[in-house]
């Protein structure tokens, strides 16, 4: 009964395993290509590592708990890696089915990118007051 | 005490790695444990200086229950997508408005984007109040954003920030 548990476990794993780097092959461009392995694949290697965590325990001396921690630490991992990865895609602009979003609005925000370009406009037209403030300052550090 | 004990969470979760890594629970191996778990937060305090706080631990068990639960639809979802007709999807980019400001509650949100169903956190504005997200599949990205919102950001903002 354990052996049937076990081996569905592994070919489950292997499935997924094998259908997120498949992924590689089918998606059409970078940014989707990077969901098939940061999805696909921990369901598939956690599988595996339930088998493993299973078979020891029963077979081998005691508790093996090992597994617990390659899970956690995958699922710390791959998300990271795919962000640190999307990133330097963003900045090399590589092509993408989506819409880019201009490099303005990934810094700082639609509204925000928005209220520098009415801020850039208007610093002209601040800019003689606070020279005016500037040298009102000036006239009363004299008057001092 | 702040000096001596700079993260009080951190202690015990390193035990329990270093436990974990060992597979034992032999009394020698709990007093490494607690010494590494003591010793190597004073190290590192340069690297994360900013204390963590939990104030709903219940909170926070119910958000990882919920994380996983997606994490094993998301591989379906997505399994799904990739053996379907890849033509057919429509993926999009789209943009969340932060709530959160800690840096901890931002990185754990940006990880749990990216394990669950068809997103991806790409980018985070370097004033950390925008997070630009990549969707495998998504004709509507308002509607995702506030799903987010409401499914992540929430709890998180519960669990460590004071309201």
């Amino acid at each position: 009964m354990l052996d049937y548990l076990l081996s569905f476990l592994i070919l489950f794993g292997a499935i997924f395993t094998f259908i997120g780097s498949l992924g590689l092959v089918r998606l059409k461009d970078f940014y989707t290509r990077l969901h098939g392995p940061t999805k696909a694949t921990t369901l598939g290697v956690g599988s595996i590592l339930i088998a493993s965590a299973i078979f020891f325990s029963t077979r081998g001396t005691g508790i093996s708990l090992h597994e617990i921690l390659i899970t956690l630490f995958l699922l710390i991992t791959a998300p990271v890696s795919a962000h640190l990865l999307a990133k330097a895609a963003l900045h090399l602009e590589l092509n993408s089915l989506a819409k880019i979003p201009t490099k303005k609005v990934q810094q700082e925000g639609l509204e925000q990118a928005n209220q520098t370009e009415v801020a850039q406009q208007t610093t002209e037209k601040i800019e003689p007051l606070t020279s005016s403030d500037g040298s009102q300052d000036q006239e009363l550090a004299q008057k001092q | 005490m702040r000096r001596l004990l700079p993260h009080p969470l951190l202690t015990p979760i390193l035990t329990v790695v270093w436990l974990l890594l060992n597979n034992s629970i032999a009394p020698g191996q709990i007093v490494l444990g607690l010494i590494l778990g003591w010793a190597i937060p004073l190290l590192s305090i340069r690297f994360w200086p900013d204390k963590v706080y939990v104030y709903k631990p219940l909170t926070l068990m119910r958000y990882i229950i919920v994380v996983l639960i997606d994490i094993v639809v998301a591989n379906f979802i997505v399994a799904r997508r990739i053996l379907g007709n890849p033509d057919r999807l429509k993926p999009a980019f789209a943009k969340l408005p932060l709530d959160l400001t800690s840096d901890l509650a931002i990185s754990l949100l940006a990880n749990s984007i990216t394990l669950t169903p068809g997103t991806l956190s790409a980018r985070l504005s370097s004033d950390r109040k925008y997070l630009l997200i990549h969707a495998l599949n998504e004709t509507d990205p308002d509607a995702l954003i506030v799903t987010i919102k409401q499914r992540y950001e929430r709890l998180l903002k519960e669990i460590f920030e004071k309201c």
